[in-house]
């Protein structure tokens, strides 16, 4: 079994006619990514990298109804409206790899794709992937084997940079999920741990948080509740950034103090989870908590 | 985008809620007159317009007693640095008496994914403080996005923070105006602290409102204001115009990393080997040879960097282009006397450590001995 993303998603890529879309899509297809269909209104009939290209969702769900996954690479004004098409026409998941969206439309559309039961992973997110099966996102596939340890992670060359090192150290990886780097996102740690919990082929957890927000010690308080039994290791970025200055990420911010590095690490530490103090550090603390 | 405060009294006063009576002084012109002309009657007080945190206890808010006072305090304070910064507007204001002081803002709740107001009684110190000192009196109500803030949620806010009669009519109509100033702008916070109570009802003494920068696109008003004086230091200013993600630090190793999380911990890692970083430049992921050049020759330009540490995991980003931007930097401005640590690893590594080797730099794999070596020197 793998979290999310599987042997039977079928995805759509919206905005696949964009340098990005396009370049993405080639680099899904070798890696095995089952790609149906791509949108892009008023490019219906062509064809990129083999791909059907369909000028709305309705028109590429029509033709292809196994769809069930959507990655989005629209610019940020237009890519709420691609999110809520991609939730109309039934997409269980929804990536959305494009940064710099308003955060209030990112509320809305969150709150909406909810409602109706798909799950969103972003915005400003990597993707998904599980290694040698399928990826949906923008990583680069080889850094990454197939093995028993799951990632979700704030960042993005960050979980490139780890999940390589646990690689060359012999743990393969689950599936990775980069929940996003902007302060709302669809699928959060806490979130994204339960379903590993429940994931047979995932034997460890690694989490690779930043500055910013709460979501490392909500997601310390539910390992602290019981409600997480895998053993995680964890990361934080950001010990030596300042406060009410944004490090990249939109969500990278201290603000009004909450969202530091050492609230986050009592937390974690506290819940029992083993916080690397440099990422290199990930790979022997893995082997330590599986292997003690 | 942080607004000063005078444009956020400015942006309340336009949607309908009560500001002390007021007048905005530009650098240079003419103070004496502008005073005069304002009508305004003492007792004023006079505030630089710096955006930044506690600009009060750094001497940037001053009450006087004449116009005499209040000319040359603005004079004063036009030459007064607050945290680095010095203002090219002051704010002079009729001081408005009062017998309370409350606190109320408008944040987006990361969590729950709502707007969240929080209110207290025990306004005129930072939310850290009345967190610490009275955790009790903060009053926290979700705002359901869709329908916004209703006013019988307004008043039940009110209530809460006890007031009553007119005074909590006067607060339920101001935190309805915040709100919708908070929607229309697309707010991060709409912020007053202190929000006085006087016997006219509530006004707001400071006002502070942050846009979020990924909907300016949606405020050209707000966008295009150019000021000196802004958030930005003279080289953060510099890197958005060039369009690098960039912050001023105070350290002397200038880091640059591809990547968010990576440039952070960066910067972590030289922080554990003593080094301190002078900045955090990150060239953000699929980064080409030009993007590079452009952070490479704006770290190579900025004096508190003495030494530069660049930090790059390949994966869509390639380690070539990245070499070759580098070496594009360095050749352009005339090989600068600035030393050069470079970590390079991931997609077209070799091809990267040959351009590097040719130009006579040495490239690093693994990043803990480079960051090492850049402490060293």
């Amino acid at each position: 079994m793998v979290v999310l993303l599987g042997e039977d998603s079928r995805v759509i890529v919206q905005g696949i006619t964009g340098r990005q879309g396009s370049f993405h899509t080639r680099l899904m297809l070798e890696y095995g990514t089952k790609i149906v269909a791509g949108v892009t209104p008023g490019k219906g009939g062509q064809i990129v990298h083999g791909v059907p290209v369909y000028d709305s969702m309705e028109e590429a769900v029509e033709e292809h109804p196994e769809a069930n996954t959507s990655i989005i690479f629209v610019p940020g004004r237009f890519a709420p409206d691609a999110v809520y098409e991609a939730v109309d026409s039934g997409m269980r998941l929804v990536v959305v790899i494009t940064e710099h969206i308003p955060v209030h439309e990112t509320m809305r559309f969150i709150d909406y794709a909810r409602s109706r039961g798909a799950t969103i992973i972003g915005p400003n997110t990597p993707g998904i992937i599980s290694p040698g099966i399928s990826k949906v996102g923008i990583m680069p596939g080889h850094v990454f084997k197939r093995g028993k340890v799951g990632i979700v992670s704030r960042s993005g060359t960050l979980t490139y940079e780890i999940a390589y090192a646990l690689t060359r150290a012999g743990y393969g990886q689950s599936t990775v999920i980069g929940v996003g780097g902007d302060p709302i996102v669809g699928l959060t740690f806490t979130e994204a741990l339960k379903l590993f919990e429940e994931d047979d082929d995932t034997e460890a957890v690694v989490l690779i948080g930043e500055i910013g927000g709460d979501m490392e010690e909500r997601a310390a308080s539910l390992i602290e509740r019981g409600e997480i039994t895998k053993p995680v290791v964890a990361f934080i970025a950001g010990s030596t950034a300042p406060p009410e200055k944004r490090m990249g990420h939109a969500g990278a911010i201290i603000m009004m103090g909450t969202g530091t590095f050492q609230g986050k690490v009592e937390a974690l530490e506290k819940a029992g989870v083993r916080v690397a103090r440099l990422p290199f550090e990930v790979p022997a603390l893995v082997e330590e908590v599986l292997h003690g | 985008m942080k607004l000063f405060e005078f444009e956020a009294k400015e942006i309340l006063k336009r949607w309908g809620a009560p500001v002390p009576r007021s007048v905005l002084i530009r650098k240079g012109s003419n103070v004496e007159e502008a005073l005069k002309r304002s009508g305004l009657e003492p007792p004023l007080v006079v505030k630089s317009q710096v955006l930044v945190a506690g600009r009060g206890k750094a001497g940037g808010i001053r009450r006087v007693d004449s116009l005499e006072e209040a000319v040359s305090t603005v004079l004063e304070l036009f030459e007064k640095p607050i945290k680095g910064l010095k203002p090219s507007y002051i704010l002079v204001e009729e001081a408005v008496e009062h017998a309370q002081e409350l606190y109320v803002a408008i944040i987006i709740d990361r969590n729950e994914r709502k707007p969240l107001v929080l209110a207290s009684s025990q306004g005129g110190v930072d939310i850290e403080e009345i967190a610490r000192k009275s955790p009790e009196s903060i009053v926290r109500k979700h705002v359901n996005p869709w329908v916004g803030l209703r006013s019988y949620e307004a008043r039940w806010v009110g209530k809460k923070i006890g007031l009553s009669g007119g005074v909590l009519a006067s607060f339920a109509s101001f935190l309805s105006t915040m709100y919708r100033v908070f929607e229309e702008l697309d707010a991060d916070l709409v912020e007053s602290n202190p929000l006085a109570v006087t016997s006219q009802g509530v006004v707001p003494l400071d006002a502070r409102i942050i846009v979020d920068d990924n909907s300016l696109y949606r405020h050209p008003e707000l966008a295009s204001r150019k000021d000196d004086s802004s958030e930005y230091t003279h080289w953060e200013r510099k890197a958005r115009e060039a369009g690098l993600a960039f912050v001023e630090l105070d350290g002397d190793i200038g880091i640059i990393g591809n990547g968010a999380g990576l440039t952070m911990a960066t910067m972590d890692l030289v922080h554990a080997f003593g080094g301190r970083p002078a900045n955090f430049l990150d060239i953000g992921g699929g980064a080409g040879s030009d993007v590079m050049r452009k952070a490479v020759e704006l770290l190579l330009e900025f004096p508190k960097a003495r030494k530069i540490f660049i930090n790059i995991f390949g994966g869509i980003t390639r380690c070539d282009e990245v070499a070759r931007g580098i070496v594009d930097a360095v050749k352009g401005l005339g090989n600068p006397d600035k030393p050069l640590v470079v970590r390079l690893s991931g997609t077209n590594e070799e091809e990267g450590r040959r351009i590097l080797s040719e130009a006579g730099f040495q490239a690093f794999t693994d990043p803990v001995e480079a960051a090492r070596r850049v402490v060293e020197l």
